[in-house]
């Protein structure tokens, strides 16, 4: 039962990995950019939800859709403002950036919001389901992460399947250029996936916060590193890999610590995803690219 | 008659490296001597150094090798720990605080590059972003082993523990590395002259590799890797060279910041600290080390410079991050400033053309 | 490939103008400010005021700017404060505390957290700055410099093992448990003096777990400790992690008693805490926001009007701080325009020989290491308030 137990936790813990994974995966996959600034979105998200939720005493869902919002907007701001103008620039010029975006995010809602830690308000409520008379028990927080993640997986890979935006933006994904040539609006294309992405890392902050209910404005940047990791675990571009990513990463967490050692299990999360690499070179779902000669 | 000399164009921008960075480091020298420089200045004279090489040695690795890396910071912490760790254990045995220093910063050369040889061996399989997130997890890893690392020191010798303080360590002797409390109590043996020392000796071994033949076979591979292998070029041989010399350049920097203050804890080379590197890197422009150098010295001044706007101080340090990015790959500015260099260089070839008369035209 | 040139060129032009501005105005900005300005003693300190350490150093100096706007509108002795950010690093700390003496500060409260402390106590005690830390409680801040003084209790001696002592003395519990950060100073510190005092105790530690930064998951520590039966948590570390164990245990179900340390102290301030979680947890510490003491009162309110939060220890350690170097400066008749140096000799004396009394404890006094003695209160939450323990 401790094993079904530190099961759930993990794949609970690794929900949300998933979902933050995915907008990195989804930005990736068509800008060709890591968006570094991905997890202090989450964190951006977080707060709105908290001040709708906690300070205006509005109902969960308004906060949920407020922070979905904001953060939408926001994606779509920093992504014009700040990586639009290095379209034709080399990746790492790019890459930088985020970084920069990601400090202002940070220290933007220190001097705001202030350092003092928050305790997030449970969107979800604060009960668990017993099972096995008690020896297996399930909060609704994990029901619900575990859940949203499926629903939002299953609704991101039909939206890229079968939606006109979606196809549009498995085109750039493949060639920018042969995409503009076809009559697609390459500009607004990335400008949705930017949206998108960002109103996901809302929701992965919601969720993040709920589990784990405590909001600073560094909140974001570890979830964030272990969701990069994750994306790239699972191949990174490809949506069920970051999906399939997330959730491994998190079940490897809770088993390194509960299995192997407390104090070394960023250390054994690290070295099972370098063994993985080095087996599949380009991730758990990556596609292979065969090379041009 | 005199022999002509010519210098290559590479040749020429190495020795205004050299030079530039001599220059500084005379200006800066007198400035101390004569007391005209400030406290907040002069402190942070050793970590630019430090910073310098990193920045140097981390730019072999993405701008000449051309693989991203995000765990340089790992190999200063292995140089840090291991070299300060030979500081501390032959304090008795070698009173000479400099010779002790180049001992600590060479066992950290030698420690990192191991570390760097291990490393590339899994890493260089892989390739773009794959690799980098394989740096990021060798750096995570390190950072993560350090934290839990004891070594005490008594009569008989060192002793070594992971996970547990209890090193079976004999009654009055000294704890050296305290798990997460790091290595307390250093002598500071760093130097501005020998952070000067090792940055020239840094730009001399990297200029040296990059305009040798093995250096020309390592940015084929950047460029062509296909190419470079078709013409019978050992890409895993070059590859590692390029990546082991990073590493060990950057294990030599450790020993020179750790030395630098009393205390040096793991989390300090955290992926963060990898991350600030390669934003000198790339800011000062890859393959570029005159830019690397002045963009570590640059960047590392920038966030005391704004101590006076107090709490909006890092706020405006990523603001100016984000808008040096965005203008210096503005196509416009890009283009403009083309215009005028070629106007420049009209000029300059003009009043070459007249003094010498038409004499040697070689460019 | 011009482009590109062109580009590293931009860059370069760039940093250039940023490196010369700057090395001008950090050149400069020495000269006229050297010099002890005649009225006020200047009082500085670095403290993690940006990154995820923050609060501590935001707390210590909001804290000592209450201490210091106070004295100044008594007359008297005049103090002119001043708080640098260090980012909670050696690194940052030793830049910010060279940027402290190019302003000129004569007397210092050294860093608000360890790490930094360490490495700016070495500093000031080569330049002869006489320190006195609200927070920076690792031995090694103090140890063998003779100018470095605390204000809190040493963690690791005393706070650990008074722990272990008290569990004992009350037979709180039968099986002992340990959940501690591996990575933290503070918390491994703590840890391994109250496993040295437990293991003279004869106290009967049954698990111990550890986390790290960034993991906010406690499902295994928490199930490894009920596993093994445990039914007295130690938990030594800050508050903010421990909100989280808190609440991860009320959802699992699992109720031990939880004892605390010091750093646990502001988790009932923290906006949108459930107080019933922190229920019958105990800790160990000299400051108690709740306090019925009107010193303590009249400082809480006034935290509360200036900065609409409610003061935790570091804040009151801080507070403490600037007027203690009111009563030793009064006591030893210094002035303004002495020197550092001259200052440093005059404190040394005085705290060697001084009694304070402040809001963290009173008929408080300092030994030539530099270490207080001061005892920590027992308390114990019930109902959303501290309620003393003996």
């Amino acid at each position: 039962m401790t094993f079904l137990n530190y099961l759930l936790s993990g794949i609970s813990l690794g929900s949300i990995y998933a979902i933050i994974a995915l907008g990195y995966t989804m930005v990736y996959g068509i800008a060709k950019m890591l968006n570094f600034a991905h997890g202090d979105v989450i964190m951006v998200g977080s707060y709105i939800c908290f001040f709708a939720v906690s300070r205006f005493a509005l109902p969960p869902v308004v906060g949920v859709l407020a922070a979905m919002a904001v953060c939408t907007v926001l994606g779509i701001l920093v992504e014009r403002l700040a990586y639009k103008p290095l379209r034709a620039a080399p990746s790492l010029a790019v890459l930088i950036t985020a970084i920069g975006v990601s400090y202002f995010l940070q220290n933007g809602a220190q001097l705001l919001w202030t350092p003092n830690p928050k305790v997030f308000p449970s969107v979800v409520g604060n009960g668990r389901l017993a099972l096995f008379g008690g020896q297996l028990t399930v909060s609704y927080v994990t029901l619900v992460t575990i859940a949203s993640c499926v629903v939002i997986m299953i609704a991101l890979t039909l939206f890229t399947g079968h939606t006109k935006m979606g196809k549009a933006m498995r085109a750039c994904s493949e060639d920018k250029g042969a995409a503009q040539l076809m009559g697609i609006n390459v500009n607004s294309t990335i400008s949705v996936t930017f949206a998108i992405g960002s109103g996901l890392a809302a929701v992965a902050g919601v969720l993040l916060c709920s589990a784990y209910p405590n909001l600073v404005p560094t909140t974001g940047s570890m979830p964030g590193i272990k969701a990069f990791t994750a994306a790239v675990f699972g191949g990174i571009g490809s949506i069920p890999g970051a999906m399939l990513g997330g959730i491994l990463l998190g079940v490897i967490e809770i088993f390194a610590k509960a299995y192997i050692s407390t104090q070394l299990s960023d250390a054994v999360v690290f070295a099972v995803l370098i063994i993985v690499l080095l087996v599949k070179p380009a991730g758990l779902l990556g596609k292979k690219i065969s090379e041009k000669v | 008659m005199k022999k002509k000399i010519t210098l290559t164009k590479y040749t020429r921008s190495s020795f205004l490296t050299y030079g530039l960075v001599i220059v500084a480091y005379v200006i800066l020298q007198a400035m101390v001597l004569t007391g005209s420089i400030s406290s907040s200045l002069k402190g942070m004279l050793v970590p630019i150094c430090a910073y310098v090489v990193m920045a140097v040695s981390l730019n072999l690795t993405v701008g000449v090798l051309g693989e991203l890396s995000l765990g340089h910071a790992g190999f200063m912490s292995v140089g840090a720990f291991t070299g300060v760790i030979a500081a501390i254990a032959l304090e008795g045995i070698i009173p000479v605080g400099w010779l002790r220093l180049v001992i600590a910063m060479a066992v950290g050369a030698a420690f990192a590059a191991v570390a760097g040889f291990l490393i590339g061996i899994p890493v260089l399989r892989l390739k773009g972003d794959y690799l980098a997130i394989v740096t990021l997890a060798f750096g995570e890893i390190i950072k993560s082993v350090l934290n839990n690392f004891y070594v005490g020191m008594d009569s008989d010798g060192l002793h070594f523990s992971l996970l547990s303080d209890r090193t079976g360590l004999a009654e009055g002797g000294r704890m050296i590395v305290n798990g997460p409390m790091g290595i307390t109590g250093i002598t500071k043996l760093s130097t501005f002259t020998a952070g000067f020392v090792l940055v020239m000796l840094t730009l001399f071994i990297v200029f040296n590799l990059v305009s040798s033949r093995s250096g020309r076979a390592i940015k084929s591979i950047r460029d062509n890797r296909i190419a470079a292998e078709s013409v019978g070029i050992n890409v895993t041989k070059y590859r590692l060279m390029a990546f082991v010399t990073s590493a060990a350049l950057a294990g030599a920097a450790g020993p020179l910041f750790a030395m630098n203050y009393s205390n040096i804890i793991a989390n300090k080379f955290d992926f963060n600290t990898s991350i600030l590197i390669l934003v000198f890197v790339v800011l000062g422009g890859l393959g570029n080390m005159l830019g690397s150098i002045i963009a570590a010295a640059a960047l590392t001044i920038l966030p005391e410079a704004l101590r006076q706007f107090a709490d909006y101080r890092m706020l405006i340090y990523a603001i100016v991050l984000i808008l040096v990015m965005l203008i210096t790959n503005n196509p416009t500015l890009a283009a403009w400033s083309d215009v005028i260099r070629e106007k420049l260089r009209g000029a300059l070839r003009k009043d070459r053309a007249s003094a010498a008369k038409g004499g040697d035209g070689h460019e | 490939m011009k482009h590109t040139n062109m580009k590293k060129m931009i860059a370069l032009a760039l940093a250039t103008i940023m490196l010369v501005a700057l090395c001008a105005c950090g050149g400069g900005s020495s000269e006229p400010e050297a010099e002890a300005s005649a009225e006020a003693f200047k009082l500085g300190g670095t403290g993690p005021l940006t990154g995820g350490a923050a609060i501590y150093g935001n707390a210590a100096k909001n804290g000592a700017q209450i201490a210091v706007d106070e004295i100044n509108a008594q007359g008297g002795i005049q103090f002119e404060l001043k708080y640098e950010d260090d980012a909670n690093d050696a690194e940052k700390a030793v830049n910010a505390y060279n940027s402290l003496k190019d302003w000129g500060m004569q007397i210092s409260l050294g860093s608000v957290t360890s790490t930094p402390a360490n490495a700016t106590s070495a500093e000031g005690f080569t330049d002869r700055i006489f320190s006195l830390t609200p927070s920076a409680s690792a031995p090694t801040v103090i140890e063998g410099k003779d100018n470095m003084f605390q204000m809190c209790f040493l963690d690791y001696p005393t706070q650990g093992g008074a722990s272990a002592q008290y569990i004992s003395d009350m037979a709180l519990g039968e099986k002992i448990g340990i959940i501690w950060k591996n990575d933290e100073d503070y918390s491994t510190g703590l840890r391994n003096s109250f496993v040295d005092k437990a293991a003279e105790l004869g106290l009967n530690i049954v698990a111990e777990s550890t986390f790290t930064e960034g993991n906010n998951d406690f499902s295994v520590q928490l199930t490894e400790m009920q596993n093994a039966g445990v039914d007295v948590v130690f938990l030594p570390m800050y508050y903010q992690p421990a909100s989280l164990i808190f609440a991860q245990a009320d959802a699992m179900g699992y109720a031990p008693k939880w004892f605390g340390v010091d750093g646990m102290d502001g988790i009932l301030a923290m906006e949108g805490f459930d107080p019933t979680l922190a229920e019958g947890v105990m800790l160990l510490t000299p400051f108690n926001a709740d306090s019925t003491d009107e010193a303590t009162q009249a400082f809480v309110a006034k935290y509360q009007e200036l900065y609409n939060d409610i003061p935790n220890q570091f804040a009151a350690d801080a507070y403490d701080c600037v007027y203690a170097y009111k009563q030793a400066l009064e006591a030893a008749g210094a002035t303004p325009d002495m020197t550092a140096e001259q200052l440093n000799d005059l404190m040394i004396e005085q705290f060697t020989s001084m009694s304070f009394d402040g809001l963290t404890g009173t008929g408080m006094t300092w030994d030539s290491t530099g270490a207080v003695s001061k005892s920590a209160h027992g308390m114990v939450i019930q109902d959303g308030a501290y309620a003393g323990l003996d």
